[in-house]
C-alpha cells in the first residue's frame, strides 16, 4: 500500500497528548506557568491555544512582541488568539532594542536583519519568562526544523515544543480542529519581517509539497530515487534533501571536543527529566 | 481457584526517584485492596522509570526481603499477589530489565528482558545485559509466564511460555507511543492489541497486558492496559493516557471451555518444531545468533 501523502492526523488524539505533554512537562519542573511569543501566525497562534487549555489561560503569557516594520494585521490577529484563549497579554516594541544594531547592517542585509529581530524576541521572552518563573513554550513545526527555516538562538529557542513533530500542513488540521480564528487560518504563513514576505515565496515551494516530500524522505525512509518514482522533481528532491543535512547544526546543541572518559553530550547521558 | 480477580496498574513514575515510585506502588496497592483485587501487575521498570541511561547503576534493587525496596513490597504481597518492574543487578555487576512475581512474602519469579530493542528511539542494549531464559512458573492461580515488552514482540517468547505451561501471561510495558495517523489509534497501541488478542487467540490462554502512562522528556507512554481470555475476547482495557486500575474478574475455567473446542494445545507438536528447529539453526552461520 503507497504511503497515504494527505498527511491526515487524529486531531482529538493528537490535542490530547500535546496538551498532557504541556501539563506534565512543565508542572513536573515544579513550575506551572508559560510564556509564548505570539507573532500572529499559526504555528505561536496554536502553541498558546495548547497551553492555554494545559494550564489554563491565568497562567499562561503571550508576548506580542513587534518590530516598527511589522504588519499591522499581525498585532490584530495576535490579539484574536489573546481574545479567544483568555491568555494574559504583553506587547513590547522591539526596534528600540534592535535598531542600533541593525543601523551597522550594509544595505539588503535582510538574512541578518531577520536573525537580529528574531534574537532580540528571544532575549524579551527568555527575560519575561524568568521574570514570571514560567518556561517558554516552542511554536516551531516539524517543516521548518528539518528545512532549517529557523533562526538559532531565536524563534528555534524554547524549554519545550509541542509542535516539532507536526508538518506544516498538520498544524493546519490542528488549528482548524481547535478553532482558530478565520483570519489567521486563511493567511499566508510568513515571518513578517518585511512587508509582502511570505514562507512559500521564500522557499520557493508550497508547504503541501514539501510537507508530502519530507513525509517519504523522514517518516517512510524513502531513498532519493524513489521519491522521484513517486513524483516529486529530482532537482526539487536533491534542494530539500541538501537544506535538511546542511541544517542539522540547528537541531543540535554545540559539539563538545572530547578529552575527558566522560564528556557531556557523548557518555554523561541523562534525560532533562531525570528526578523527576 | 478458578476465579482471578486480576488488576492492571497504569502507572506513571518519576525518572531514577525509586523511593517515591515505592510509594506510588504502595497507593495502588491499597486501591486494588480495597477492590478484592488478588493479583496486580505493574508496568515495565515501574519502580525506577523507563529511559534511565547512566541513572542505570543507582537504581537496581535485589528482590530479597532485606533490600529496602523490596521489603515494603514483599510485606504487601502478603495481602495480594504482585508484578512489579525493577532494575535487577547480579552479583557481577550485570544489569537486568526485570520483573519479579511476589506472594505471601516470597519471590517466587524474576524475569530478565530476554529482548532489549536497540533501534529506532530504544537505546536499551547499551545500558542493560540481555536476560537468557523463558520459563513459566507455578502460582496460586495456576501456571503464569511473564515478559517484558520488546520480549513479546517476539513471537517465540509467548510460545516457549506455551509450552511451559502457562495459562496466564502477565505483559508488562513501557512502550512509547508513536505513529499518529487520521486512524482512532496510535500505530504503536494498535500494533500491541492486535498481536495480544493474536497470542490469546493462538495459545487459547489468559494473556493482560499493562503499560506506562505519563512522559519523560517528549516520549509518552500511552496505557490502555489490556486482557483478553482463551477465546480472544477483550475483557478489560484501560483508558489511553491516563492514571488507571483496570479490574477484571478472569474465569480461569474458560480454558477448559476453549480448549475442548479448540484443542491447539493437543495437537501441538513440539518434536517436529524441535527437528525443524535444529535443521534451520543447524544451516545458518550462526554469526547473528545471540546465544
Amino acid at each position: 500500500m503507497p504511503p497515504d501523502l494527505s498527511l491526515n492526523i487524529n486531531t482529538d488524539l493528537t490535542e490530547r497528548i500535546l496538551t498532557h505533554f504541556l501539563r506534565d512537562e512543565i508542572l513536573r519542573t515544579g513550575l506551572r506557568r508559560a510564556v509564548v511569543a505570539l507573532s500572529g501566525g499559526l504555528d505561536s497562534a496554536l502553541a498558546c491555544a495548547l497551553a492555554a487549555a494545559a494550564l489554563g489561560p491565568e497562567n499562561v503569557l503571550a508576548l506580542r512582541l513587534p518590530y516598527a516594520t511589522s504588519s499591522p494585521d499581525s498585532l490584530s490577529d495576535a490579539q484574536l488568539v489573546i481574545d479567544q484563549t483568555g491568555v494574559q497579554s504583553e506587547t513590547f516594541e522591539i526596534t528600540g532594542m534592535a535598531r542600533p544594531l541593525l543601523a551597522t547592517l550594509p544595505a539588503g542585509e535582510a538574512k541578518r536583519a531577520g536573525n537580529i529581530m528574531a534574537r532580540a524576541r528571544m532575549i524579551v521572552l527568555y527575560d519575561r519568562s524568568a521574570a514570571t518563573n514560567a518556561l517558554v513554550v516552542g511554536t516551531g513545526n516539524k517543516t521548518e526544523i528539518l528545512l532549517g527555516y529557523t533562526t538559532l538562538y531565536g524563534d528555534s529557542a524554547s524549554a519545550l515544543n509541542p509542535l516539532g513533530d507536526l508538518y506544516k500542513t498538520q498544524v493546519r488540521q490542528l488549528a482548524r480542529h481547535i478553532g482558530l480564528p478565520a483570519s489567521i487560518l486563511a493567511k499566508p504563513p510568513s515571518a513578517d519581517l518585511w512587508a509582502g514576505q511570505t514562507d512559500e515565496g521564500e522557499l520557493g515551494f508550497t508547504y503541501e509539497r514539501v510537507d508530502q516530500l519530507l513525509y517519504l524522505l523522514v517518516d517512510q525512509r524513502y531513498r532519493p530515487e524513489e521519491c522521484v518514482e513517486a513524483g516529486f522533481e529530482a532537482g526539487f528532491v536533491r534542494i530539500v534533501i541538501d537544506r535538511i543535512r546542511g541544517n542539522q547544526f540547528k537541531r543540535m546543541l554545540p559539539i563538545i571536543a572530547k578529552l575527558s572518559n566522560r564528556t557531556v553530550g557523548y557518555d554523561f547521558l541523562y534525560l532533562r527529566d531525570w528526578g523527576t | 481457584m478458578t476465579k482471578l480477580r486480576l488488576g492492571l496498574a497504569q502507572f506513571a513514575t518519576q525518572l531514577g526517584e525509586v523511593r517515591a515510585n515505592l510509594d506510588h506502588h504502595l497507593e495502588f496497592v491499597e486501591k486494588a485492596v480495597q477492590q478484592d483485587v488478588q493479583l496486580l501487575v505493574f508496568p515495565e521498570l515501574s519502580l525506577t522509570g523507563y529511559v534511565l541511561q547512566d541513572l542505570v547503576p543507582s537504581v537496581a534493587s535485589r528482590p530479597e526481603a532485606g533490600d529496602r525496596t523490596f521489603g515494603p513490597l514483599l510485606e504487601a504481597s502478603r495481602r495480594l499477589d504482585l508484578v512489579v518492574g525493577f532494575v535487577d543487578e547480579d552479583n557481577r555487576h550485570r544489569f537486568y530489565i526485570s520483573a519479579a512475581y511476589l506472594s505471601q512474602g516470597q519471590v517466587l519469579h524474576v524475569h530478565h528482558k530476554v529482548y532489549l530493542p536497540t533501534y529506532g528511539l530504544f537505546d536499551e542494549g547499551r545500558f542493560f545485559a540481555w536476560g537468557d531464559s523463558v520459563r513459566a512458573f507455578d502460582t496460586r492461580w495456576g501456571r503464569v509466564g511473564l515478559l517484558i515488552c520488546e520480549d513479546f514482540w517476539h513471537a517465540s517468547p509467548p510460545y516457549l511460555l506455551w509450552l511451559d505451561g502457562a495459562d496466564l501471561m502477565l505483559f508488562a510495558s513501557a512502550s512509547p507511543g508513536r505513529g499518529i495517523t487520521h486512524g482512532e489509534k496510535l500505530e504503536s497501541a494498535w500494533w500491541v492489541e492486535h498481536i495480544n488478542r493474536a497470542y490469546a487467540s493462538l495459545f487459547t490462554t489468559f494473556v493482560a497486558h499493562t503499560n506506562r502512562v505519563g512522559f519523560e522528556d517528549g516520549l509518552h507512554f500511552w496505557g490502555g492496559a489490556t486482557i483478553f481470555d482463551p477465546n480472544g475476547d477483550l475483557l478489560a482495557q484501560g483508558p489511553y493516557q491516563a492514571e488507571a486500575l483496570v479490574v477484571a474478574d478472569l474465569d480461569l475455567a474458560q480454558l477448559q471451555r476453549t480448549r475442548s473446542r479448540l484443542p491447539l494445545l493437543r495437537d501441538e507438536r513440539h518434536a517436529l518444531v524441535r527437528r525443524e528447529i535444529e535443521r534451520i539453526t543447524a544451516g545458518s552461520s550462526g554469526a547473528r545468533d545471540k546465544g
